[in-house]
């Protein structure tokens, strides 16, 4: 057994994504040795392909904006089964933490009067995305990336995280993994962990994710003892590319239809009229002209029902396409080309452009482009404390994508960016509260180490046994096909035996090739992640018998009161075994709960 | 009858490698990382290769296609001539790691170099008024996705080892003029990047825009008017005789810059001299 070589940290990053650095940020201003690790290289992390925009009620383009109606917004997008703590602390800091880009070099597009300018997004009540043409994401990222080596933190990069790593009396106090480029361990040892790893992804065949999104914060959580909430709430994006089919799943910004783009099915027809939810009725345009005026005027027009949460859009098109109004590839037009002149939509979205022109040959400045549902974002995850993003395990905290809690059963677009922002930089301060207030070295258990090492291992020593790209492509069909956007009881009981069946053949995952950058290996590496994340999916699916945001069952299509008042808690049992506990959602306070109502502006 | 394509793809390690051929099926509507994948599959699971989003995004799967640096997801196998084998090489510029995986650390050493954003004070409610016009162009370079295509297509960095230790390269003058232009810096880094990153070296061949998978127009939009801005500092006549004064009548000047080279101060640096 090699041995791996310890690095001493006050403050260890799993992640470095946006929620990962801006916590590591946060960690180092307060003068901790903050270490942050990734899988890519940095500046490679998911946190890049968000486009539209990062939600903030800045009130630059519609001064009726305000924390209160962001707050709404994003309650109700989440089908009230948000943590409404979380939902009141991002309203409220998420305009800070845009303005605290500008200084650290980010250069938003701006208003006329030179503030930071805004675009709409479904589900948002007045057009509140701060925004960089149609690459977001990108600039946050790079200006966090920045901001991190200015501080001189520390990057360790092109490493997995196989185990999280706890001291006799649980606290956690490393983790262990290996460097990709050789293949040799290593292990952290740290007063305390934030995990910012992102989603899960990378288990479903058509994803708007990267290779990265195989859930390892959510299993490493779950590995050492902490709870994930509500891990049903998957969010299919309702606009990824369908065609040709090696881009099947790529992400379509919602820009698109913020900044005028309509959906339209084979004919023609502007088909989201027929499916305005009665909980959003009295806010959406129930015609073409309205919906057209609104574009122009939002006060005194409602909203088109293109732009509806993206649950709602993504069970339409899903319908639309069932019925056989679909375009030729299986998906649905989505027109932005008989709206806007071409220079406007170059300039507005040109990495869509760029992205159809040279993936598809389609020019979406003069073409419809064809779009349909993705996977896309994970709603649940670890469960975490509102104001300190701490997981239920001490010296464990969690922000971003892994985290639970916040977006409910549905996410609005926009809103993931200002979570990395709001709660990275709250992880970070109660990791470093906690790192400063944990006396002495953090034991690490070396024979813990070598154990999970070996385990890692093992498939390198194999002579012949599963291919770990077979069983990642069974995977896929079996989360494709019975844990997608629409489920049934029966389909999911068969998707949680055939898990099993999977989980049962990584025992003998064999792998070619040495262990220096074998993707075959870290494949089979990541694959009890991608399988444990998928199996907490596919339990929660089957425990929610109703219908709600991202989570949809044909045997249970109606949202149940009493199921949307329950977070479905799973954590390993004593014998290591996953339970599952309903415990009620945290009481809404009164005077935030009036803000809810259907009629408040 | 299905048509196949052969792909001549790169395998090996620090110590050497050879090029291997594999025939594969043509799909319709594939780039070249769909096959490689194909083949991580199939014939080679163990072919090393970084990707990450498969849109053009994020700047991971930056080769060398048929000889020509591209990312591996934006570049389509219907585009490349059928009847030879598609031939897939890692970046030439950077160190091995194995396969099609370069060690790129020379990029992120660099970007440690450069000082920091260093920002006027804001209004007094805490925000900061620019000018859509102002900063159109400093978003241009902030398009760049770090896929350092640029760097290694640099004739600098790719035929002369010697010039790593003391030349940024393409991305490093693109940030360097992003943060020169931004219209909140203070901070003034044009000595830096004549004195120790090299700016003189380039000679503005453009063989960095032309590879650009972002099409920033690096040579003509950054490093010339970064190069204009380093000689209107540095050979200012001017300026040049009021230090010469100062430094006359005070103090030997603290910083003496690199004599003997062809940065020195009384010689305009190669690629510069033509414009002047």
């Amino acid at each position: 057994m090699r041995e791996a070589p310890i690095h001493d940290l006050d403050v260890l990053v799993i992640g470095a994504g946006g929620a990962g650095l801006r916590a590591a940020i946060e960690a180092a201003q307060r003068g901790l040795r903050t270490g942050v690790v990734c899988k890519s290289l940095l500046g490679k992390a998911h946190t890049v392909m968000a486009e539209g925009g990062v939600a903030a009620a800045l009130g630059n383009v519609w001064a009726e904006d305000s924390w209160q109606v962001h707050f709404r917004d994003t309650m109700r997008g989440g089908k009230l089964l948000n943590n409404w703590r979380m939902a009141e602390l991002h309203a409220k800091e998420s305009p800070d933490r845009v303005l605290e880009l500008e200084a650290w070099g980010a250069l938003f597009d701006r208003t006329a009067d030179g503030r930071i300018s805004q675009r709409d997004f479904g589900g948002h009540r007045y057009a509140r995305l701060a925004h960089v043409g149609d690459r977001t994401g990108l600039e946050l990222l790079r200006t966090v990336q920045q901001r991190a080596v200015a501080l001189g933190i520390e990057v360790f990069m092109e490493c997995k995280i196989l185990r999280l790593l706890e001291d006799p009396a649980g606290q956690v106090s490393g983790a262990v993994g290996y460097w990709r480029a050789t293949g040799e361990p290593v292990a952290f040892r740290a007063k305390a962990v934030v995990l910012a790893t992102g989603g899960i992804g990378r288990s479903w065949k058509y994803t708007t994710n990267s290779w990265e999104s195989t859930g390892d914060g959510q299993a490493l959580a779950l590995w050492a003892g902490a709870d994930l909430i509500d891990m049903e709430c998957m969010q299919f994006h309702p606009t990824g590319m369908v065609w040709p089919l090696s881009v099947r799943g790529l992400l379509v910004t919602e820009g698109v239809r913020g900044d005028g783009g309509v959906l339209r099915d084979k004919d023609g027809r502007r088909f989201m009229f027929d499916y305005i939810p009665k909980m959003f009725a009295a806010e959406t345009a129930d015609s073409e002209a309205e919906a057209d005026a609104w574009y122009e005027d939002h006060v005194h027009n409602r909203r088109p029902p293109d732009l509806l949460p993206r649950d709602e859009v993504a069970r339409s098109i899903n319908a639309e396409v069932k019925a056989g109004r679909g375009s030729p590839h299986g998906g649905v037009y989505l027109d932005i080309a008989s709206r806007h002149p071409a220079e406007y939509i170059r300039r507005r979205l040109p990495s869509m452009y760029q992205q159809f022109m040279e993936l598809a040959g389609v020019d979406i400045t003069k073409e419809a482009m064809e779009v349909g549902p993705t996977c896309h974002y994970l709603m649940g995850g670890i469960r975490v404390d509102a104001d300190s993003a701490a997981s239920t395990v001490a010296g464990l905290f969690a922000a971003g994508e892994v985290a639970g809690g916040l977006h409910g059963a549905n996410r609005l677009g926009g809103n993931s960016l200002s979570d990395l922002l709001v709660f990275g930089r709250r992880a970070g301060a109660a990791a470093a509260d906690f790192a400063e207030g944990r006396p002495g070295t953090p034991v690490l258990d070396p024979a813990e180490i070598d154990a999970v090492l070996a385990a890692a291992e093992a498939p390198l020593a194999r002579e012949a046994g599963e291919s770990p790209y077979a069983l990642q492509a069974e995977l896929h069909e079996v989360m494709h096909n019975l844990v997608g956007i629409i489920r049934t009881g029966p389909e999911l009981t068969q998707a949680l035996d055939q898990l099993a069946k999977l989980e049962e053949r990584t025992a003998a995952l064999a792998v070619t090739g040495g262990r220096a950058y074998n993707p075959g290996w870290n494949l089979a590496t990541d694959l009890p992640f991608m399988l444990t994340v998928s199996t907490l999916v596919a339990t929660g699916a089957l425990e929610r018998r109703e219908s709600r945001g991202g989570h949809t069952r044909d045997d249970f299509p109606d949202p149940d009161p009493e199921l949307g008042s329950l977070n479905l808690v799973q954590r390993l049992g004593e014998h290591g075994d996953l339970e599952l506990v309903r415990e009620p959602l945290p009481e809404v306070p009164e005077a935030l709960r009036a803000l809810l109502d259907e009629t408040t502006t | 009858m299905t048509a196949e394509v052969t792909m001549r793809v790169w395998r090996g390690e620090p110590a050497g490698g050879a090029f291997v051929d594999y025939a594969v099926p043509a799909v319709d509507g594939e780039v070249v990382l769909d096959v490689v994948h194909r083949l991580q599959a199939g014939p080679a699971p163990d072919l090393a290769c970084r990707w990450n989003c498969k849109a053009g995004k994020c700047g991971s799967c930056s080769a060398e296609v048929n000889g020509t640096p591209c990312l591996l997801c934006m570049t389509r196998m219907d585009e490349l001539p059928r009847a030879e084998p598609v031939v897939v090489a890692p970046m030439r510029t950077f160190p091995i790691i194995r396969d099609l995986v370069t060690d790129v650390s020379f990029n992120y050493e660099m970007a440690r170099r450069l000082p920091p954003f260093a920002p006027r004070p804001p209004e007094a409610n805490g925000a900061y008024r620019m000018a859509s016009i102002d900063v159109a162009r400093g978003q241009e370079y902030r398009r760049c996705i770090e896929c350092f295509l640029c760097q290694d297509v640099c004739h600098v960095l790719r035929d002369h080892e010697e010039h790593k230790a003391d030349y940024g390269g393409p991305r490093l003058f693109l940030r360097a003029m992003e943060l020169e232009s931004h219209p909140l810096d203070t901070a003034d880094r044009r000595a830096l990047v004549r004195d120790q990153l090299g700016l003189g070296l380039c000679n503005i061949t453009k063989c960095c825009t032309e590879v650009c998978p972002e099409h920033i127009t690096i040579t003509d939009n950054a490093i010339i008017p970064l190069k204009e801005r380093v000689v209107d500092a540095a050979y200012d006549p001017v300026a040049w005789l009021g230090r010469r004064i100062r430094r006359r009548t005070r103090r030997p000047d603290p910083s003496p810059l690199p004599a003997a080279d062809d940065r020195s101060p009384d010689k305009p640096a190669s690629g510069v001299a033509g414009r002047q």
